[in-house]
């Protein structure tokens, strides 16, 4: 039997209250959302935390909505809502293609956005989705919120910019016209992490890639954004050339490591072509929404 | 700990440790061991009990969260002697072997009927996708699924009292 070692409980009933309780209880505190990366971590004493604070009750953190030229997105949000968002199928059609790969519909139901985040599992998708996106990530603490870009978020594997003390509440995607994105994924069985996992997206405006996002999961100590692929994009049509291009570049700036998933060169193979075809699809959506 | 939730229709009050994973608070302090206890790591699916009417992995959910929460086992599906539809279409299409998956398999099914009545067989896969049989009878219990939304279907239409046939 798989049991977590001893810990406190504590209910969070507001961001405020969160954030208090973590302050009081320290660093062995950690916040408990859905549960199913935390659980599984304690279960296997990888994680051996004094103190849970459980957010499940903070429903004011539980949203997807369109505001100010961004779609922002609660932390607590479930991935099941994520993958039937009517808001976010309109804009990305990415979040959907990465969601339906992302576990299984019963972890779906618990899991949450800034759970996933905050595990920072470098397989994991929706960090390469945001990466994708340029995604701007809100974080509370009791001196008030920052805004951390995605970039900026990963300190390293199952690392984040988030303190002690402090918690994600908020994911916010600029929303721009011309917008097309993908994702595409590899894996060995329904449900598992990634081998290798590609998202792109492409802005096109008069036939010109105006920006382009590439992100990629489980090919290197944390997610990989292609910041090079995306301004070798940058002024050029959108073309076979063009996206090989970048899908060279992907492969040459990850960094897999050789696991039972499979070796290097078989990743970096992976990492371009399925960055090829997420490109072609990108742009496919993208031109669609020109015309 | 205490936490009180609703389990099958009744209020429980239970002092718990707050590592108590939400599967042995059922089967070990509450008695009900029809909810299996399969892989332990949220892949298997035996678990699958309904939290608020959906499914959820309860090897994965500790009893504490589930406080304040209406939680729902195999064991409340049959009422009145009247077996639910999903448990009649098990039975009907051959959808268990060993029925080690069953419970956590006939509540995902009663979730997914519940929110589409007439659920497509890719529908259908794609529910229990993540819920394996060892035995590999898939094929079976998709059709044990299709078996009870037809029933559901065809006992909404029909008038009081009338018998259904397959």
């Amino acid at each position: 039997m798989q049991v977590p070692a001893p810990f406190e409980y504590e209910r969070a009933t507001s961001v405020d209250h969160a954030v208090a309780l973590l302050e009081k209880l320290g660093p062995e505190a950690r916040i408990l959302a859905g549960g199913h990366s935390l659980l599984p971590m304690m279960k296997l004493r990888l994680a051996t935390p004094e103190h849970l604070v459980d957010i499940n009750d903070l429903t004011e953190l539980d949203y997807i909505r369109e505001e100010g030229g961004e779609v922002r997105i609660g932390a607590l949000t479930r991935h099941r809502d994520v993958l039937e968002s009517e808001v976010l199928a309109r804009h990305f059609p990415i979040f959907a293609e990465a969601e339906r790969v992302i576990a299984d519909p019963v972890v779906r139901n618990r899991g949450t956005v800034g759970g996933s985040l905050c595990q920072a599992d470098p397989a994991e998708d929706l960090s390469a989705v945001f990466s994708v996106l340029k995604a701007q990530l809100v974080i509370r603490g009791s001196a008030g919120e920052r805004t951390v870009a995605m970039d900026d978020f990963q300190a390293g594997p199952y690392e984040t910019a988030v303190g002690d003390a402090e918690m994600l509440v908020e994911i916010r995607v600029p929303v721009r016209a011309g917008g097309g994105s993908a994702y595409e994924k590899v894996e060995r069985r329904a449900g598992d992490w990634a081998i290798v996992a590609a998202g792109a997206a492409l802005w096109i405006d008069g036939g010109t890639i105006a920006d382009a996002g590439i992100g990629l999961a489980a090919v290197g100590p944390t997610t990989v954004h292609v910041t090079r692929g995306e301004e070798a994009l940058r002024g050029q049509a959108p073309s076979e050339e063009a996206f090989a291009g970048a899908g060279d570049i992907a492969a040459e700036d990850c960094s897999p490591a050789a696991d039972t998933r499979g070796p290097v060169d078989y990743k970096r193979h992976l990492a371009r072509e399925l960055t090829i075809r997420a490109l072609r699809r990108a742009a496919a959506g993208a031109l669609q929404q020109e015309a | 700990m205490q936490v009180t939730m609703t389990v099958n229709g009744e209020e429980v009050t239970r002092e718990i440790e707050p590592r108590l994973l939400l599967v042995h608070f059922l089967r070990d302090t509450l008695g009900l061991t029809g909810t299996h206890w399969g892989c332990d790591t949220s892949n298997c699916g035996a678990c699958v009990v309904l939290m608020d009417d959906e499914p959820v992995k309860s090897c994965t959910v500790l009893a504490a969260m589930a406080g304040g929460h209406a939680i729902r086992t195999i064991e409340s599906m049959e009422r009145d002697g009247q077996l639910d539809p999903v448990q009649q279409g098990f039975m009907e299409e051959h959808g268990l072997q060993c029925g080690f998956c069953t419970p956590g398999m006939i509540m995902t099914g009663r979730a997914l009927l519940d929110r589409n009545a007439d659920p497509s067989e890719a529908e259908i896969r794609e529910a229990i996708s993540g819920q394996i049989c060892r035995c590999t009878g898939y094929t079976n219990i998709v059709k044990a699924i299709q078996w009870a939304a037809a029933h559901e279907a065809a006992d909404a239409t029909a008038g009081a009292g009338e018998e259904v046939t397959a």
